[in-house]
């Protein structure tokens, strides 16, 4: 039998032309903040009188800088990035195995589904108070907000990601004789991570914008207790400023580690399958599907 | 073709019904039937007749209503790796390689065994060159070919096929065939083939079991003994593909 050819063989590429669209690509965004900052300066400058409303530009890179010679840049930025690292971590820990758990066993998501679907909306800030109460004022009841945070879409993920598994994968698995933890490790895991990796990015996303709303309660430390510091100690709006382009500046960074997750082809196909279009079922595997026999 | 090789499987009056809010749907009914040991047979029925149930009870996956299921003289009570279903090309693992998936059943092998089962099962099939491929990759010809391949890795004595070639357009479904039964021819296997495409059953089969439409029951076993490769114009094809049309009830003329 002749080797048939590959149907879909990627359309080649020019190299001139790959790079100077890179190129392109990493100037459009860095030209839009040019322009930001831009405008940001001039406005404040035709302002006159009103320009306290906010810093300018050079103001804010000046405080940067103030707070990195005195060292509280990176006190800042390390109590931050830990108490984030300490509540996702546990969320990772106790969603994952969890919504996996309550995926599994329909029966038992069916019942709990619900209170998580009712926990997910309340904001983690709403449970500052709560924490305050359990926990006192101070980092554990910080990392339990953002456990909070992190804990209910992660563990909603994993939930509806193992519902989400084909029966055929799993009857395939189950075919070769793999038992439970077989299965979940050799099939269920590998199944899932596509969708894994992006609740994973989506709550530590979260996890970054409720640390610093609780650190502007709970603690004398960290990226939102210098803005909310700089406020209450003088009027220091150009550290306020400094505080935020930080916080910015870390969660982009933190999407990106993220994102680069993505790329290895491993969980490619997870993002792909919708773009070439599923063959449609067609009568094969109809009992297999709809029996949904997930022991 | 094997006139008194052993039972391999053996169906007895077996039926299904699924419960669905409040009502029974009956499925099957009262199914008989003896698969000898390298026997190719075909399933062959309408869509919705019940096809696809019965080679999943028949796998292990479903539980029957009533009636038993042995495989050399032991009921089937779950899947085993004796005896690999094969699904559509959607079956294929998408996050292995095409080595990886071809390798999924004998993880348990020494790694250099292994990897010869690997390499001998990739020429098999003719994916050589593709090794390291995902699945996204391929074409659904190759997706098929690479469960054929992961199915033949593990050496099972039967193979399920449930409509495999279903979703392949209709060049690459003929290809198939041929390489089906090229591969059945050397390895020997015992094969159970559902189908609801006539003209594929009567190339394939040593024999066809013609089902009725839900709830699927036996209505005529049709034994061919054309040798193959067939001549898919010879006047005995066309006599046997004609007289399965005739059973269904649908006049060959359009
Ligand atoms: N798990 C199930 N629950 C309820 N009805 C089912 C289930 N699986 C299959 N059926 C029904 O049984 C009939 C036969 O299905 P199937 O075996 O897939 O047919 P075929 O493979 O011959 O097309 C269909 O009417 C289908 O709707
Ligand atoms: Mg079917």
């Amino acid at each position: 039998m002749a080797r048939p050819a590959p149907i879909d063989s990627p359309p080649p590429h020019g190299r001139p032309a790959r790079s100077s669209r890179s190129l392109v690509r990493a100037l459009v965004p860095l030209s839009g903040i040019a322009v930001l900052i831009l405008v940001w300066d001039v406005a404040l400058s035709l302002g006159g009188g009103r320009s306290q409303l906010l810093p300018r530009p050079f103001a804010v890179v000046r405080a940067i800088a103030e707070l990195a010679q005195k060292g509280f840049l990176l006190k800042h930025v390390v109590a931050s990035l830990f108490r984030v690292t300490w509540g996702y971590v546990a969320a990772v820990i106790v969603g994952i195995p969890l919504g996996v758990v309550l995926g599994w066993y329909r029966r038992g998501g069916m019942a709990i589904a619900p209170i998580l679907e009712i926990l997910r909306p309340i904001s983690p800030l709403a449970w500052i108070p709560v924490a305050i109460l359990w926990f006192g004022v101070g980092d554990v009841s910080a990392v339990f907000i953002i456990f909070l945070g992190s804990l209910f879409p992660l563990t909603l993920t994993a939930m509806n990601a193992v519902r989400g598994v084909e029966v055929v994968h799993v009857n395939a698995g189950r075919n070769f004789g793999l038992r439970a933890p077989e299965l979940l490790r050799r099939v269920i895991y590998p199944a899932i991570l596509p969708q894994l990796i992006v609740g994973l990015r989506l709550s530590l996303g979260i996890a970054w914008l409720v640390v610093v709303a609780a650190e502007m309660i709970a603690v004398s430390s960290g990226l939102g207790f210098l803005i909310i510091d700089a406020r209450n100690a003088g009027n220091r709006y150009d550290l306020v400023v400094a505080g935020m382009v930080l916080i910015g500046v870390i969660g982009i960074a933190l999407d990106a580690i993220m994102r680069s997750l993505e790329r290895s082809k491993a969980v490619a196909w997870g993002y792909t399958t919708i773009l070439e279009g599923e063959q449609p079922d067609v009568a094969g595997g109809d009992a297999a599907g709809r029996a949904a026999v997930l022991p | 073709m094997t006139g008194n090789a052993e039972v391999k499987v053996r169906i007895q009056d077996l039926s299904k019904a699924f419960h669905t809010n409040g009502h029974e749907i009956r499925v099957l009914e009262h199914i008989d039937l003896d698969v000898r040991e390298g026997e190719l047979v075909c399933i062959l029925g309408p869509s919705g007749c019940g096809k696809s149930t019965l080679l999943n009870i028949v796998g292990g996956f479903l539980p029957a209503s009533s009636g038993d299921v042995a495989i050399d003289g032991l009921p089937v009570r779950r899947p085993d790796p004796r005896r690999i279903f094969v699904f559509q090309e959607r079956g294929v693992f998408p996050w292995l390689t095409v080595e990886g998936n071809i390798g999924f059943g004998i993880s348990g092998l020494p790694a250099t065994e292994r990897a010869a089962r690997i390499a001998h099962y990739v020429r098999l099939v003719g994916l050589e060159g593709f090794e390291n491929a995902y699945p996204q990759e391929l074409s659904g010809g190759m997706k098929q070919r690479v469960e054929v391949a992961r199915a033949l890795a593990v050496n099972p004595d039967v193979l399920y096929l449930d409509e495999p070639f279903g979703a392949l357009d209709s060049i690459t479904r003929l290809v198939m065939r041929s390489e089906l039964l090229r591969i059945w021819q050397t390895e020997r296997k015992t094969i159970l083939f559902v189908t609801h495409d006539i003209e594929e059953s009567c190339q394939l089969a040593d024999r066809i079991v013609v089902l009725s439409a839900r709830p699927g029951s036996i209505r005529r076993v049709v034994e061919v003994d054309l040798p193959h490769p067939r001549d898919l114009s010879s006047p005995r094809y066309l006599a046997l593909r004609d007289s399965i049309l005739e059973e269904i009830g649908l006049a060959h003329r359009i």
